[in-house]
């Protein structure tokens, strides 16, 4: 206890925390403290409480809100408190308040005047106390009644003061930018500091001002460049020193603000090369501090302009993070190599196999820092790879939220990259039977609608067999229990739709595989509609072809009992069904043309110009002007998306339903065929129907591309034939154009030309590589320039010798099997195996590391040892640089001078040199 | 910039709780309830960092590091490097540890107000301003000094007013 000092707490409270740490559970904990809550309210309203007591009063106060209590009966003691003259009192006030209160709590009112009072104080601590509760509780209303003192402190002679009242400064524009922005200036001139400390705190809001504005401070680049140049070389005092590294912080700060100013300025990274490199150079990654600079050094390389040599030093530090054994150190070397993908994706191969170790760690985090890079790097070339880890990731986790942002990346990679159609089938349906009801409904659609329109350049029996395989691949799933709502729509629908097309199943079996979905979900309205539905399409398709129908009695028993249901809509569906089977083949060919969810339909005189005469002598006996359908309904189209499919069966066709349909959103979950209500003018109908879709589509996928990111229009140019309704839009063409480079590129891949030189590598891990990083863009070999120093005459020799192997062909994936697709990844990659290509090549390359590494060295000691001379130079120029703004001209000089001097006898100055960044800055 | 500062102990009760935005005591609560649920759930030999999301809202994530029986924990947002709060952490127990010397849990309950008094030389607003344990010792030296010769003063004079008084 000899240890409290000044800090020293009564028997009571001391009781107070041991029964609190001993309680057996939180009911009990809530006892003791509602007790003690009681107790204080008592005490604390006594007269004549002595100070030390009180004190210890706001201090259990306190302690008791930590614990989640409400202690707001003490608010206004702790105000009171900070009136006091005692120093002791008045801290252990502001500390209440600024735990106690938000900035716009009435009680602030009766504080301001006693900040403004302190903040005048000549003792320099209750200056700090008061200056800690302005960062706290001053809001934009009261910063004027403190704003000027503030300023005034900022030239206080304790640096203590000057530091916090920088920071309240920062404070004060961050919740009102308005109300400092003549005082931006003051930022800029506490850079100059004499104490090390206030510039570091400086760094904080100057930070944040050059994040909204970067070119306004364009002419403080020399400044910080010059000012880290001297961290780094140890011209700080010792004190600043943590774990023999300068001033880390302080050089982690600088680093985001040049990272920042850098930023696509050619002119100002070129200043920061040399200090970049420098520092990669010296850090130490021992520690776990000299590995933070590293990482920020990283960071600021990757967003500068690029320079080769620094990007090089990059990549080989990542290298060593990723070495590690520590998870914190490989965790953000993943984040450093996602950044440095950016630049240059090729950099990524270098590191496949510890990419491959933290995606296979038990480090969740680490796991999803790594999915993460891989979603950055996924291409065409290694899409199966990826999105299967990340399906088989997603199984495995129970966390809603990240598992539902998993699956949306699946379908936007799957979508975006899928290297063929069935995959794409296979992909989805795996995303829907894990996490289903998790993927936005609008993903189903777009399924179904690509399953209809198929993926193939118009060709058929791909299509035919593309379906066939999926209506097969359902019909195996659809069993399983607890499938989620929306997969088992698109089921119904594709079965319906394409059940009975290749003459495999027989409509009595796709019956009453319906049928069976229909009863294992007989709480789901929306899934009830869709077997019916479906149902009633296989009746007719099989009707239309001529075949005897026998219903199975099952689905007889299960029409009957929809016929009674509470729903509607179902009640309808089951009518409609009867009324529908009950036609002769003829008329059932025409209502429910096979496979026709999409047909284009050819247009029968499409203005109708024979009825032009009767129009225009209406018009002129005074009738209205015709609007179109488009005109009149856009607003509700709009506003009312759901509901459209219904909208537009209504008006044009006969009704014979019920004017408002009770569950509209069960009636839009349907795909358009689903909701036929018609019975006549299919034609026509169903001509309007096309027309009418393209402005929904359109804003569908719009709505897609923002929320969910999902490239709707993409995906349908990639393989669908361009719809009727869709090639109008100038957007989708857009895409359609972009999509198709895209994948144009992405067929030219060649296989890894670099790779680290391992022992002893599982087989197994090495083709996860392969298919993982075996492919690179021609677009990175263009890049490469900028970046690979080392081994780029390898790649440009391999680049040759694999031309000829490149277009990799993906043998056909067996829809059926789950477990194919890496098997199939690999396959490719067996039929040109990069490593066994390679193997030659990775002497080459260890050689180029090498001999290129001393290469390196020489010119980094070359300019360190010039930078002497440089120096005056480099200082000369930022004086220039800043000339506008220095006035101690000789003053600078001198100081240069003795600069110049200390660094020529080799000396590091021990002690604090005060003039440090004054001279600098002037 | 620092959302928030927490020391939690291993059976989950807050130990010190400072959030730089002002955040209501239930959400606080919460927020520390959830918080713990996670870190409690931490094997071994993982990284300290731990990414929001869900837990602590969007461009957020936490780094924490278990000593003894209590867990440190920093939530911050992009703008912050994970090492460097890493060892930002590693700073506070140094000093903690310079203030009382083999610092323990009940070092930390009963010097509530001297843990706040640490933060506040080192964090501002939610920024770090100094990582220099000397200068932050010296400051709270100086600060735990007067406290005590001021307290020792009142004591001193209300003493001799109840004697002549």
């Amino acid at each position: 206890m000899g240890s409290q000092g000044g800090f020293g707490q009564s028997k009571e409270f001391l009781d107070l925390v041991k029964s609190i740490g001993e309680s057996r559970s939180k009911a009990e904990e809530d006892r003791i403290v509602l007790r003690e809550i009681e107790t204080l309210r008592r005490r604390i309203t006594e007269p004549d409480i002595p100070k030390r007591k009180m004190k210890e009063y706001i201090i259990r106060l306190v302690y008791i809100e930590m614990l989640g209590h409400d202690a707001s009966f003490g608010y206004i003691h702790a105000v009171k408190m900070t009136h006091d003259d005692s120093l002791l009192l008045k801290r252990t006030g502001y500390l209440a308040v600024t735990l106690f209160l938000n900035e716009d709590h009435d009680l602030i009112i009766l504080i301001v005047n006693t900040i403004q009072k302190d903040l005048k104080s000549d003792n320099f601590l209750v200056v700090c106390a008061a200056l800690n509760a302005v960062c706290k509780l001053i809001n934009d209303e009261t910063i004027p009644a403190v704003l000027q003192q503030v300023v005034e402190l900022l030239y206080h002679p304790k640096e203590a003061v000057r530091k916090k009242a920088v920071m309240a400064l920062h404070r004060f524009y961050q919740r009102s930018p308005s109300s400092v922005t003549h005082l931006v200036t003051n930022f800029r001139k506490k850079l100059c500091d004499n104490d090390p400390g206030v510039m570091g705190a400086t760094l904080c809001p100057l930070f944040d001002l050059i994040m909204i504005d970067v070119n306004s401070h364009k002419d403080l680049v020399g400044s910080f460049v010059s000012i880290l140049k001297q961290v780094a070389e140890r011209r700080l005092p010792k004190s600043y020193d943590y774990h023999q590294t300068p001033a880390p912080f302080i050089q982690i700060k600088l680093l985001k603000i040049l990272a920042l100013l850098g930023s696509g300025d050619k002119q100002s990274s070129e200043q920061m090369y040399t200090i970049i490199g420098d520092i990669m150079r010296r850090s130490d990654t021992t520690s776990n501090i000299g590995n933070a600079i590293l990482y920020e050094c990283i960071c600021c390389v990757s967003s500068i302009h690029p320079s080769p040599k620094l990007f090089g030093a990059a990549a080989d530090a990542i290298a060593k993070l990723l070495k590690s054994d520590v998870h914190n150190l490989r965790y953000m070397g993943i984040d450093a190599l996602g950044r440095l993908i950016r630049i240059n994706p090729e950099v990524a191969e270098q590191h496949q196999l510890a990419v491959i170790d933290c995606l296979e760690d038990p480090d969740d985090t680490l796991k999803r820092k790594t999915f993460e890079l891989l979603y950055k790097m996924t291409k065409s070339s290694n899409v199966e790879v990826i999105v299967d880890r990340m399906i088989e990731y997603m199984i495995s986790i129970n966390d809603n939220h990240y598992k539902t942002e998993i699956a949306s990346r699946c379908v936007e990679l799957a979508e975006q990259f899928a290297p063929s159609n069935r995959w794409f089938i296979q992909t989805m349906n795996k995303v829907f039977q894990h996490a289903g009801d998790l993927v936005n409904p609008k993903v189903a659609h777009n399924l179904m609608r690509l399953i209809a329109e198929g993926f193939g350049e118009d060709d058929d029996t791909a299509d035919s067999q593309l379906r066939s395989s999926a209506v097969e691949s359902y019909l195996r799933i659809m069993g399983e229990p607890k499938l989620p709502s929306t997969f088992l729509q698109v089921i119904c629908w594709v079965l319906g739709e394409y059940g009975t097309a290749d003459g495999k199943y027989s409509a009595s079996y796709i019956g009453g595989k319906l049928c069976d979905v229909a009863e294992a979900h007989s709480s789901d309205d929306t899934v009830k509609a869709y077997a019916v539905t479906a149902l009633m399409k296989v009746c007719s398709y099989e009707k239309a072809a001529g075949r005897k129908l026998d219903m199975l009695s099952e689905c007889q028993s299960l029409i009957e009992s929809l016929s009674a249901s509470h729903s509607t809509d179902l009640q309808q569906r089951a009518y409609e069904l009867k009324a529908i089977i009950s036609l002769d083949g003829i008329a059932m060919e025409n209502i429910m043309p096979l496979d026709a969810s999409c047909e284009d339909i050819e247009v029968i005189d499409k203005s109708l110009s024979f009825l032009n005469s009767y129009v225009q002598k209406s018009l002129e006996e005074g009738a209205k002007p015709y609007l179109t359908e488009h005109e009149r309904s856009r607003t509700r189209n709009i506003s009312n998306f759901r509901n459209h499919d219904h909208h537009d069966a209504s008006t044009h066709s006969l009704r014979f339903e019920a004017y408002e349909v009770p569950k509209p959103v069960i009636s839009a979950r349907l795909p358009p065929t689903a909701s036929l209500t018609e019975l006549a003018a299919v034609r026509e109908q169903s001509y309007q129907r096309e027309v009418h879709r393209s402005p929904s589509v359109g804003s569908l996928s719009d709505k897609g591309s923002q929320e969910l990111r999902l490239r709707l229009d993409g995906v349908q140019k990639k393989w669908g034939r361009p719809t009727y309704s869709s090639a109008a839009s100038p957007s989708t063409s857009d895409s359609e154009s972009h999509t198709v480079n895209g994948t144009g590129k992405g067929k030219s891949f060649e296989p890894s030309s670099r790779r680290q030189p391992e022992v002893e590598i599982p087989e197994e891990k090495q083709k996860l590589a392969a298919s993982l990083f075996g492919g690179t863009t021609s677009k990175s070999e263009k890049k490469q320039s900028g970046g690979g120093i080392k081994g780029s005459k390898a790649t440009r020799s391999t680049a040759d010798q694999t031309r000829a192997t490149t277009a990799v062909v993906h043998p056909p994936v067996d829809l059926l099997d789950f477990g194919e697709p890496s098997g199939a990844a690999s396959g490719s990659s067996s039929t040109v195996d990069p490593f066994k290509q390679l193997e030659g090549l990775v002497d080459t390359n260890q050689y180029s590391n090498v001999s290129k590494d001393p290469d390196l060295l020489s010119l980094y000691s070359d300019a360190a040892s010039t930078s002497g001379q440089n120096q005056n130079q480099e200082t000369g120029n930022l004086s220039h640089g800043s000339g506008n703004r220095t006035t101690k001209g000789p003053n600078l000089k001198d100081a240069l001078g003795k600069d110049a001097l200390v660094r020529q006898m080799g000396v590091t100055p021990a002690t604090q040199n005060p003039n440090l960044f004054k001279d600098l800055l002037g | 910039m620092i959302r928030a500062m927490l020391v939690i102990n291993n059976q989950g009760k807050s130990r010190l709780a400072k959030f730089y935005n002002y955040t209501p005591v239930e959400q606080q609560q919460q927020l520390i309830r959830s918080i713990y649920s996670v870190l409690c759930l931490q094997p071994e030999n993982v990284s300290n960092f731990i990414e929001g999301g869900l837990l602590l809202g969007p461009d957020s994530r936490l780094v924490y590091k278990l000593f003894a029986t209590l867990y440190f924990v920093f939530v911050f947002d992009s703008s912050e490097n994970e090492l460097a709060m890493f060892d930002l952490i590693q700073v506070y127990v140094e000093i903690l540890e310079k203030c009382f010397s083999n610092v323990c849990e009940l070092d930390i309950v009963l010097n509530y107000g001297k843990m706040h008094t640490i933060l506040d030389e080192m964090i501002v607003g939610g920024q770090v301003v100094e990582t220099n344990s000397d200068i932050v010792m010296k400051a709270v030296e100086e600060i735990s000094k007067l406290e005590t010769t001021t307290a020792g003063a009142k004591l001193i004079s209300k003493s001799a007013s109840l004697l002549w008084g």
